[in-house]
Parts: C-alpha cells; structure tokens; sequence
C-alpha cells in the first residue's frame, strides 16, 4: 500500500491540495511510516514535479504557491512525530524574513517565504512593520544563516541600510548573509548598503539564497 | 506668455466595455464586500469616524465593515466637479468628465540620466529638470511628482519635491509623496503660501494628493491621516488602487474590479463622512501579475481593459478619474512600449479617464526616461486627434472643392486644403523620411526626443515662483527638518 501512498502525498503536492496534503500525513503517522521517509518519497517528489514544470514553463506562480502551501502545512502535520521519533527534517538554512519598520507590505515578502520554505529552508516570517531590534533578535535567538528585508518605498528602504548598521554594530555581520527585496531595490543600492544579495522575483530569490548559503 | 495645455474634449468617439446593468452588479459586489468582508483602516482616527456613522468597527483589527446605505449616502456628497488649481489661473484643469489631462507617471527611483545616458538614483534636481521639460510641453496638463528626491531627507522629501514643481512650472502639481498627517499640514501650509492664503487655496487647490490603498481590502494608517488633513482644507485627494488579478486580485478581471472598487469607494466615502463635499477622485492602476514570476506588468490586454472599465465606475459614482495609462513595462523605448503605451491610453481616454498618469517611464513606473516620455506626449497627441472622429458636414463634405479638382488632378493647392490642412495631424517623432536618409544617419524617434528634452532644458525659462513665496516655503522645510 505505501507506495500509493507515497504517490498520493505527492499528487496533493501537484494538485496544490493542502486539506489531502494533512490527511496522507496524519494516514502515514497512524501507519508508522518514518515522516522522514514520507517526506522524501512523496510529498519531495511532488515539489521536484511542480518545480521542473514551472522552469519549462508548463506550471504558472499560483501552481508553485499553492504547491508550497500545501508542503508547508504536510510537513507541520508530520512535525510532532518527528519530535516524538528524535527526528529532524535536514533543512538548506534558516531564514529570517521581514518587512522592515515603517513599511506595511506584506505580499512579496510573503511570497518569497513560500518559495523558501518550499525550497527546504527554515522559514521564520516576522511580518510587516518590524523594528530592526526584533529582526536582531530573532536572527540571534534562531541562529539565522539569512536575513531577507524586505521595503516598497523609498523613504523605508533606507531601513534595510539600518538593520545592516545594527547588524555590525552588535558583531552578527558576519554570521548571517543578508538579502533586500523590493520593487525600489537596484543592483547599485544592493551595493551601496553592503547586502550579500537581491533578486527581482520570489523564484530567483531562492537562487539567491541558496547560492549566499552554499559559500 | 501663458502655455497652453492639450486636454481631450467633446469626443466623438465613445467605448462601453461594461453595460450599466455590470457596472450595477459590480457596485453590488463592493458594497458586499464592504458590508461583510470589511476594509482594514489602520488609523484611530478614522477608525472613530467609521464609529460615529454607526458602522460596525473591530477596534482590535482595524476592520471596518458598513452598511451599504452609509456608503451610498455618503458617496452622494461628493463634487461631481471641481478644478485642480494652476499657479496660472488659465492652466487649471477641469474635473468635470469632459476633459481628459495628461500628467506625468510618478514615484521613480531611477533615471537615464539625459547626459550620460547611464540609469542611476534619482535626486532632487531630477524632480526639477523633469517639471521644467514638462512645463515647456502643451501634452502634459499637470505633474505628478514623477521621481523621488533621493538626496533629501526622508522626513522632508515630500516637501523638497513640491516646492521644485512649483518654483519651476505653473502648472497643477499632484504628488503621492505626502503620506502622514505631519507632512500633510505642512504641505498644506505651503501649498497656501503660493496662492495667498488657505480661502483662495479651496478656491484654486494648487497641490493635490494621491493615497496607495495598502490591498487587498485596505487602507494605509498614514495616508489615512494625511488624506483627512486634507479633505478638511479642500485639497483635491484621490484613493488609489493597484489591485492585480492573481495577486492582490481575483483572477478574474470582474472580481479583481470589484476589490479595488471596494478599496477605492469606502477611503472616499470615510472623507465624506469627516468632511461631507470635499473634493475626491477616484485613482487606479489595476493590472495583471504576470503568471510566472508574480510582478507588475504595467501592459497587457487585462490593463488596457481596466483602463476602459474604471471610468464607467467613477462616473456611477460622480466621481473624477485618474487612471493609470502608459507606464510600460518595457526596459527601454521600443515596441513594447509603443504598443502598451498607446492602447493603454486609447482605452482610458476613450472613456473620458479625468487623468492619465502618466508620461515618461520604463520598466513599470520606475525608470524615467526623457526620451520615452516626449514620445508619450506624442502618443497623448494622436490619441487626443483620434477622440475628435470624423466631422461630417458640408464644410468638410467638400463638394465644391471636390467639384473644382474634378477626375484626375490634386487637391495641393486648393483654398479649402489650405484652409483645412492644419488639421492634419503632424508628428514629431515619426519617421516618414525617404529610405535613404534614414539608412545615412539611422536615427529614430528616442534620438529626436532626447534632443528635444536638451534643447527645452537648455532654452526653457518657466515663469518663476515670488522669492519671498520661495524664501518662506524654505522656512516650512527647515521647521519641518528641525
């Protein structure tokens, strides 16, 4: 049986369908499968699909997102076993995302999220409007590999500026790589603050940090 | 000698994407929306007027949902008509529905600088040199402040950038860049300093305002406040929405009207409420994300139909119009953006859009480009032919002249051709040489436009600003600084 079962994690990936994503996963917990084994052989497979059909062009943004929503909610499903098992799911880095004080803009930010946590990275969102104490120390408190700061407007990109300064100021500069985003964002700002990266869309965002993590 | 100003009048051609009965039902959508869904308004203050109106509040998270009726009601109040002020009287702009007016696009981060050619950070004497271009041209009809003023201090940027359009341009200016109250009152303040005090200010509102919605289904705290700040002085403020199909929209054009709708109806029914006849617009840009990497297009079929449809919203409710039209997302002068930027603007004018925002950006609203906005302007021009159709009567009938050429021979030299032949349109920018002069010097339309910015920016002499009117705005922006 478990290989349909396996199939089946990873058409709910394909279909983008969260609600069967969580019941295959509380199937598998109720069956005995590792999660560990689940992840990999189904709901993996699925990502890896929706993820090489989106590069040839044969999946669309809103396929990938909701196949990264429903990811994320398989795998909280299967994250208490784990924890009971002693198991940890290997992940590429983690990340903590915000969008920086005096700003509301949620979507790009959230967006990126998605392809990161999609991706296989620890994800920690803080939201919108976050001063640049609480980024600190979240990447403190984590032990974040990658910052991702997000900003809309010009008169709040100078923020991301600002969480750079913290960040040498309290001695974390060089343990955490730092990412801006935001429509207003250009290669020379990117230069001109010192950032580690920047891409234009969420899917090259991942490029981006997987690439800053691999160094 | 006052400039002239190009505006859209008494078209002859009319375009109906939506029957009165789909406009009704996505007026019905909204109101559902705002009545079940709610719209989150981030600031106590209008959160307390929504109270007193009776609307139901969630003080906790800024949701306020209202009843249609109170909408309704409130929308009534506003001014069907109005006049955006003009340092010069004779250039102020008629928000009456029969005038379409070209503005320039706004909120840049980035130029092709007009020297070098290389793209780089805007700064406050971009804000300047473009007002100055802009003021020598009869296309543009009033200024959004079109780049940001990067060099200036984040707390006074707003105030920099107002200051440059007024002192180098007599027309209209509307910026986007005044986002709190603070800011508000000393825009206010200034905007009374160049007219002569804050009664000739209602009269003749030299500065308005634009406010981004925060979608999908709200509102900005701050842009919340500056916006009260200035319906209560009478300065002319438009709710803009972006909304995107896949994104911060539906997938579906109707669904995603409807959201930006409700974004756009329920900020202006809140200034009718504080300030019943207050002068407000409705602003839009609503486009589609594009389905592989999510962003803004600035293009596409679904803009050109938006720009199309939102007109027939606004006049439901009697509101003026700013809609998004040009604002390629092509990274340099070329056919995409001739194409975007043409059906985009036929399509908004076609409808008698108030405002078209506007001329003289690249890749989406954030490159300026002296060139692509002069070509803008001649894009704003045959469109502006083409809404005068085609007049038939027996002047223009010609029979007589035709009479007096007869079979064979031409119409060069007759006397109805020379006194008709001014109405041909004539492009600046077009190339409609023979083969050989064109293959000589391979020049095209964004070399002459680059020209003719130079040439105006080296020539151009605006009526300047009253110094001691310039020496006390420099005041208001030192106190604001301090």
């Amino acid at each position: 049986m478990t290989p349909d079962l396996f199939q089946a994690m990873a058409q709910s990936i394909i279909d983008g369908d969260t609600d069967a994503a969580v019941e295959l996963a509380h199937q598998a917990i109720a069956q005995g499968i590792d999660p560990l084994v689940a992840i990999t052989n189904g709901y993996v497979i699925g990502v890896n699909q929706v993820g090489e059909a989106f590069s040839t062009g044969d999946a669309f943004l809103p396929e990938l997102v909701m196949a990264g929503e429903a990811m994320k909610a398989a795998v909280a499903t299967l994250e208490p076993e784990m924890a009971r098992l002693g198991t940890k799911r290997e992940v590429l880095g983690k990340i903590v995302l915000a969008t920086v004080e005096g700003d509301i803009h949620e979507i790009g930010k959230s967006l990126v999220g998605t392809m990161f946590s999609a991706s296989g990275f620890q994800v920690y969102d803080l939201g919108v409007d976050v001063p640049a104490a609480r980024i600190l120390a979240k990447i403190r408190s984590e032990n974040a590999d990658l910052v991702g700061l997000s900003a809309l407007l010009t008169t709040t990109m100078v923020k991301q500026k600002e969480v750079i300064e913290a960040l040498i100021r309290e001695g974390l500069r060089d343990k955490v790589k730092v990412m801006v985003g935001g429509a207003p964002v250009t290669r020379e700002w990117v230069q001109r603050i010192v950032a580690d990266g920047y891409s234009e869309d969420a899917i090259g965002a991942v490029g981006v940090a997987k690439q800053l993590l691999s160094k | 000698m006052p400039g002239k100003i190009k505006t859209i009048t008494d078209p002859k051609l009319r375009l109906e994407v939506l029957t009165p009965e789909e406009v009704k039902q996505i007026h019905e959508a909204t109101l559902q929306i705002i009545e079940k869904i709610g719209v989150r308004f981030p600031s106590k203050r209008a959160l307390e007027i929504w109270h007193a109106h009776g609307a139901e509040v969630d003080f906790n998270k800024m949701i306020v949902r209202a009843k249609p009726d109170l909408i309704e009601k409130a929308l009534k109040s506003a001014p069907p008509a109005f006049v955006l002020g003009a340092r010069d009287p004779q250039q102020n702009c008629q928000m009456d529905g029969n005038h379409v007016y070209l503005g320039t696009d706004g909120c840049g981060v980035e130029i092709i600088d007009l020297n070098s050619g290389q793209r780089r950070t805007t700064c406050l004497q971009d804000v300047v040199d473009i007002v100055r271009v802009a003021d020598a041209t009869e296309e543009i009809g009033f200024h959004w402040i079109a780049v940001s003023a990067q060099d200036k201090p984040v707390v006074s940027r707003g105030l920099h950038e107002i200051k440059a359009a007024w002192e180098n341009s007599t027309k209209h200016v509307q910026t986007e860049s005044i986002y709190n109250e603070v800011e508000a009152r000393a825009a206010i303040e200034m905007a009374s300093c160049v007219v002569g005090g804050l009664e000739e200010l209602r009269r003749r509102p030299v500065l308005s305002l634009m406010q981004c919605t925060a979608p999908p289904l709200g509102h900005d705290g701050g842009s919340l406040d500056a916006a009260l700040v200035a319906a209560e002085y009478g300065i002319p403020t438009g709710f803009m929405t972006m909304a995107s199909c896949l994104t911060t929209g539906p997938a579906t054009m109707a669904g995603t009207l409807a959201v930006g709708n409700a974004e756009v109806i329920s900020g202006t029914a809140l200034l009718q409420l504080a300030y019943p006849g207050a002068p407000v617009f409705y602003a839009a840009a609503q486009t589609a994300s594009d389905l592989r990497n999510g962003s803004y297009t600035g293009g596409g079929p679904e803009d050109f139909l938006f720009g199309a449809a939102t007109n027939l919203l606004a006049d439901f409710y009697h509101i003026p119009l700013s809609m998004g039209s040009f604002a390629t997302g092509a990274k340099e002068p070329n056919w995409q953006a001739g194409l975007e930027n043409s059906l985009s603007t036929f399509m908004a004018s076609a409808v008698m859009s108030d405002m078209l925002l506007g001329a003289g950006f690249l890749h989406g609203s954030r490159i300026w480009s002296y060139a692509e906005m002069l070509m803008d302007c001649e894009i704003f021009s045959i469109v502006h032919k083409m809404m005068q159709g085609i007049v038939v009567n027996a002047e223009t009938l010609a029979l007589e002249t035709i009479a007096n050429v007869g079979p064979g021979g031409n119409y060069l030299a007759q006397k109805h051709t020379q006194k008709h032949m001014r109405e041909v349109f004539l492009p600046k920018f077009m190339d409609r040489r023979p083969y050989n002069e064109w293959e000589e010097k391979k020049d095209n339309a964004a070399d002459w436009a680059l020209q003719k910015a130079k040439k105006i920016l080296a020539s151009h002499q605006p009526e300047p600003l009253d110094r001691h009117i310039s020496a006390e705005l420099n005041r208001i922006i030192t106190r604001e600084e301090s």
